[in-house]
């Protein structure tokens, strides 16, 4: 069959399973647009190219499968770069598709060229620019290989005009479906090594004070279940980092919540207390050891990651194994199970210091007084308590965001979605968008922050104009809240250009004239009514934006660089 | 700083930019490559690159990890220099004067080295050895005026067993 290199790409991704791709056109991705008016393929126009690829990763945290962009050369390539690296860092499975000059043209400095591959290897887990259009079937069906295998990340792959140009001779192919994959250096699959899940299991028997330190590699093996068979067989405490809420439910007794520079008390202290820690999928970021010389100081390691490099990078293992979480736990839970004297350890003295820091430090915030500003915390019990329990909830990045980690309850795995390490402000609504078109049977509600919000926030006029009815809260103190609160604590107290305005702009009357629904909240009596009255709005975005107070800070906080034994709470629970 | 020098051997895919994204993991944590032979194999489909860098294990070996994460990367050898034998070309155009000449070539004759072109004022020549042995000869010359000096960065296998090391 005959077909022009941009009909190749289409039936690619048709062939793919793509059931939406995430886009803008422009001149070097005419031909690629052209043949889409002919696909099965969903497109969601954004107005930025940077909204297309944080959908594209709201749509993979939410589904496990690949989100899809596709943006035109230059200036469309380049503000995709800001999702592909935070794709790349919180190792999200992407495909970005960008267009570029013509072949011939690509070097001279042509109208919107960009050297895209050479911007984005750092960001990316592979890249490919083709060159004939004969390559395109093959190499779309490594892409998704590459980006879905092994360590999830984003791949881009970059298609010069004329290779897809119906006009252009070197547009025609041959076509013929990929026969497997070419890839001799890739080797994603892993082995249990059954003497090192003997020796995993040798510690675990043996420790007095374990933890359980799960992070996102839990949800990308779809490992959930193992973790809970895990923890409920030896009776052992979990943390779930930033990017595992929800992987290990809150409402179970042995969830102890997040770790980290601002984890609860419980959560920081077990680990720093513990004598093992059973890292599993997650990775020693330095928001959760604080400063690494005094991590854990009397713990042993045991580590379990996909991505061999994991191993040793930050803190050495006593045991390291590369392997899939999944596979890793299921071999570890039946190797427990065979072992007499799995419970043989005492650990009640461990479990009553657990339950008495639980009960000590719990999490607290002070209510405000009638007449004064919402506290931010009280709005997120609000909203928490006022929406289904499988609500799927997007942050973006900042105060928001740690507080939204902190007070929601996240029961249910593939619900939490935020931008874990890149921390990139601006993710909330256009992931959110993403989230809604993967799982249109899910409440989404975005928790935003006015800074973020002001980033990004064109793309609900792409999910007013698709009818993707997102809901976005705005926690409104006027402020880039985090660096406000790092001001106030290491600045001494000077604002250097921090300040926003509550009213500029006018949020309401801003969502209003972009499509959506839009409610002001002052008043602490209106929270619940107003929640209630957004979630009934089934047919446009909502945005309601909530006054809060602008001096709250986020406790309990690790001060950056310093040792997670110095964590400060909240001032009600100090002295 | 005394220099912590490590033998990387990197077989890759024969494809455009190969190079750069194994060169950028090195640039990316700042460490310089000492230096740096790429050739293709008798495989077509591959390449081998070897790079001499200058770092300390506990990083290299992060380093190592993370090349081989490119998907490109087919291979890794590390070759500690004790365990290896390392080879490398140096081409050169000295200052050779009727008065020099003699000099210049009793220092090629020792090195086992050879005589490419000859100018009236000048000699180019060749040397292919260990990398010390270069140096040792590159220094010898300089002395007469080294008008254009290279050296092909070195490239290195692993040491055979002792006991078939030809006496």
């Amino acid at each position: 069959m005959k077909l022009n290199g941009g009909q190749a790409l289409m039936k690619s991704l048709e062939l793919e399973g793509v059931d939406v791709l995430f886009g803008l056109p422009g001149g070097a991705t005419l031909p690629l647009y052209d043949p889409l008016i002919d696909s099965s393929i969903r497109h969601i126009l954004v107005r930025h190219e940077q909204g297309a690829g944080h959908m594209a990763e709201g749509y993979a945290h939410v589904t496990g499968r690949a989100g899809v962009a596709l943006v035109t050369s230059g200036p469309g390539a380049t503000n995709i770069v800001t999702p592909l690296c935070d794709a790349y860092m919180d190792s999200i499975p992407l495909v970005v598709i960008t267009g570029q000059v013509p072949y011939a043209a690509i070097g001279t400095d042509a109208f919107q060229e960009a050297d895209t591959t050479g911007i984005t290897m750092s960001v990316t887990k592979h890249n490919f620019l083709v060159t004939e259009a004969q390559d395109i079937p093959q190499v779309i069906h490594d892409a998704f290989h590459i980006a879905t295998t092994g360590r999830p990340g984003p791949v881009l792959v970059d298609i010069p005009k004329d290779i897809v140009d119906p006009n252009n001779p070197r547009s025609g192919l041959d076509w013929h479906e990929p026969d497997g994959h070419d890839l001799p250096g890739y080797n994603p699959a892993t082995e249990v090594d059954p003497e090192l899940i003997r020796r995993a299991a040798d510690l675990i028997v043996a420790a007095e004070r374990p933890v359980i330190y799960s992070g996102g590699g839990i949800l990308k093996a779809r490992a959930a279940e193992a973790l809970r068979d895990l923890a409920e067989l030896t009776e052992i405490h979990v943390v779930t980092t930033l990017m595992n809420r929800g992987g290990f439910p809150d409402d179970h007794p042995l969830c102890l919540g997040m770790p980290g520079m601002h984890g609860n008390y419980t959560a920081v202290t077990a680990l720093q207390e513990s004598d093992l820690l059973i890292t599993l999928g997650a990775r020693f970021d330095d928001r959760v050891t604080g400063k690494v010389d005094a991590f854990a100081p009397h713990a042993k390691i045991i580590h379990v990651d996909i991505d061999a490099a994991e191993i040793d990078k930050v803190r050495r293992a006593d045991v390291g194994m590369r392997g899939d979480c999944r596979a890793v736990i299921e071999a570890l839970v039946a190797e427990l199970r065979g072992r007499s004297g799995l419970h043989t350890v005492d650990r009640s003295s461990w479990n009553q210091t657990i339950s008495g820091w639980q009960e000590r430090y719990p999490l607290t915030y002070e209510q405000s007084a009638p007449g004064e500003a919402l506290k931010p915390q009280f709005v997120l019990e609000q909203l928490r308590d006022g929406t289904p329990d499988d609500t799927i909830v997007v942050s973006g990045v900042g105060q928001h965001q740690m507080w939204t980690s902190q007070w929601w309850k996240f029961n249910h795995p593939y619900t939490w979605v935020n931008s874990g390490g890149l921390g990139t402000m601006g993710f909330a609504v256009p992931a959110a968008i993403g989230a809604k078109v993967g799982r249109p049977d899910r409440m989404v509600w975005a928790v935003d922050g006015d800074g973020c919000w002001q980033m990004t926030s064109q793309e609900l006029v792409t999910a007013a104009a698709e009818r993707i009815p997102v809901k976005i809260a705005i926690l409104n103190n006027a402020y880039l809240g985090m660096v406000r609160q790092w001001q106030e604590m290491f600045y001494d107290e000077r604002y250097s250009e921090v300040y926003l305005s509550p009213d500029l702009p006018d949020y309401v009357g801003w969502s209003r004239a972009m499509g959506c629904e839009a409610f002001r909240v002052e008043d602490v009596d209106e929270v619940e009514s107003v929640i209630a009255k957004a979630n009934e709005i089934d047919d446009r975005p909502v945005v309601v934006e909530f006054r809060v107070e602008s001096a709250e800070k986020v406790f309990p906080m690790v001060p950056s660089g310093r040792s997670n034994s110095d964590i400060v709470v909240d001032p009600s629970q100090q002295g | 700083m005394a220099k912590t020098l490590h033998t990387l051997v990197v077989l890759v895919e024969n494809k455009a930019g190969v190079l750069a994204r194994v060169a950028g993991l090195f640039a990316r944590r700042g460490f310089n490559i000492e230096s740096l032979a790429v050739a293709p194999t008798p495989d077509e489909r591959f390449s081998r690159i070897t790079f001499v860098v200058d770092v300390a294990s506990a990083p290299l070996d992060q380093v190592v990890k993370q090349l081989d994460k490119l998907i490109n990367v087919v291979e890794i050898r590390q070759l500690p220099p004790a365990e290896s034998v390392e080879r490398e070309l140096m081409v050169a155009t000295v200052n050779a004067s009727a008065a020099q000449r003699g000099e210049i070539m009793d220092l090629v004759r020792i090195f086992e080295a050879r005589v490419l072109n000859v100018g009236p004022d000048h000699l180019m020549v060749s040397l292919s050895g260990s990398p010390g042995r270069v140096d040792d000869f590159e220094d010898l010359l300089r002395p007469y005026g080294i008008v254009e000096l290279q050296r092909t960065g070195r490239i290195a296998l692993p040491r055979l067993s002792r006991t078939t090391t030809p006496a």
